[in-house]
């Protein structure tokens, strides 16, 4: 059952993927790329890992259609006609046969003595239960056996944040022709929307208590600061779509967005030195309490709040420098 | 007792996924805009409400169903929204319905 649902869901994958890169209408394409995203959370999903399905359908179907949204409405909607060169078609066409060819090399899919099951899986399985005590595998791994990995990836979200601000606080030269931005009407967002509007005063609470349930539930069950910040950099895309950008960014300030995304790396970095300044190594948290397992648990903690900080204030910081951007 | 919730909720979830069938049936075939977002979301509310009503009788009496039933009010305050504002920005943005009536058949247009 589980092999006809995954064969089923990744012929659909591909079959979104050439519609994809069918399509010449760009709006399309990018309604088509979050279908492709919920697919592959479906498929994490039968494959037993929640906690990546979480994040492929909070990131991938959610934020980043909307960015992708965000950066079309500063573009035009259809692609350039081009014409296709030879050469380069011959070239995907070989890499895509050279790429087949070496998955008929891999282990078949469950097989227990595939390198996967076999390397450091075992130990993780072993020893989370002793040295850690927290029911998901898959936090204690992230936070705490390979924390210098996680935090390499929020220094990478961090980066990839600095770097679209830069690309997008450039100022547009003044003899390039302004861009066609629609004049600003009496209303921003959705006001004259009541019925969007009322539900989605609704919801948000509750998106905000969702977040909140996923950032620290996240050492039960699926869940964790990656998926967190996603989720709650969404409530506040939701209230900025309602209520209009001029009024979103007076509840939450661009400047305080570049203090939550600093803030995040800064606590997690924090915490390793902690471990230092307490006699362990870097990102040591046995020594952050008397008890190494509570240490642990404090140690996680922190760290994913750290994350969950990071990615909801670079997440809001690229919204907003699209959504604002040719309005300021 | 555990046969017949079986049942019923085998019922609930065969009538669902039929309704979610008729709903991507209807989105395929109706002929403009309107027409196929009233088949589609059929999916949304009928669809989803029957299939994890079924699913929850599977759940019994246990925080599972309180989880789903938390996900079906979610979808029945979300689907709705979500269908009323795609129809006011297809108004908006000049979309008419067509006047298709039932009984012309497409060679009469």
């Amino acid at each position: 059952m589980t092999l006809l649902t995954g064969i089923a869901l990744l012929t659909l994958a591909v079959v979104t993927a050439l519609a994809i890169v069918h399509t010449k209408n760009l709006f399309v394409a990018v309604m088509l790329s979050g279908v492709f995203s919920l697919l592959m959370a479906a498929n994490f999903l039968i494959l037993d890992s929640p906690d990546v399905a979480l994040t492929e359908a909070a990131v991938g179907a959610g934020i980043s259609t909307v960015l992708f949204l965000a950066a079309l409405s500063l573009s035009a909607e259809h692609e350039r006609d081009f014409k296709p060169s030879r050469i380069g078609g011959l070239i995907v066409l070989v890499t895509i046969g050279v790429v087949i060819y070496a998955t008929f090399e891999q282990p078949r899919l469950g097989d227990p003595s595939s390198p996967v099951q076999q390397h450091v899986a075992p130990w993780y399985l072993a020893n989370t239960p002793p040295l850690i005590d927290v029911p998901n595998v898959v936090t204690a791994v992230l936070a705490s056996f390979r924390g210098y990995d996680t935090l390499g990836e929020v220094f990478v979200v961090l980066t990839a944040g600095i770097g679209v601000l830069f690309l997008l606080s450039a100022r547009p030269s003044k003899t390039a022709k302004a861009p066609t931005i629609p004049p600003p009407g009496p209303v921003e967002g959705l006001r004259h929307y009541l019925i969007p509007r009322v539900v989605g005063r609704l919801l948000i609470p509750f998106i905000f208590l969702f977040g909140l349930y996923v950032q620290f539930h996240g050492d039960f069950g699926p869940g964790g600061g990656f998926q967190a910040g996603a989720i709650i950099a969404a409530a506040v895309i939701l209230y900025t779509l309602l209520e209009g950008e001029p009024q979103a960014l007076r509840v939450v300030p661009v400047s305080f967005l570049k203090v939550l995304a600093v803030a995040g790396a800064l606590l997690y970095s924090a915490v390793g030195v902690a471990g230092m300044l307490l006699g362990g190594n870097f990102l040591d948290y046995n020594v952050l309490s008397a008890d190494p397992v509570a240490g642990q648990h404090l140690g996680i903690l922190l760290v994913e709040v750290g994350v969950g900080v990071t990615v909801t204030g670079v997440l809001l910081s690229v919204f907003f420098a699209f959504a604002t951007r040719g309005k300021m | 007792m555990d046969l017949i919730i079986d049942y019923a909720s085998g019922i609930l979830l065969s009538l669902g996924g039929l309704f979610v069938f008729i709903g991507g049936v209807g989105a395929l075939r109706m002929p403009d805009l309107y027409t196929r977002m009233h088949a589609a979301s059929l999916t949304d509310t009928m669809g989803s409400v029957l299939i994890i009503v079924g699913v929850m009788l599977q759940a019994g009496a246990s925080f599972a169903a309180v989880k789903l039933f938390a996900i079906l009010i979610f979808l029945l305050f979300t689907g709705p929204t979500a269908s009323n504002a795609l129809a006011s920005a297809a108004i908006l943005s000049g979309h008419r319905p067509t006047e298709a009536l039932p009984w012309r058949s497409e060679r009469d247009t």
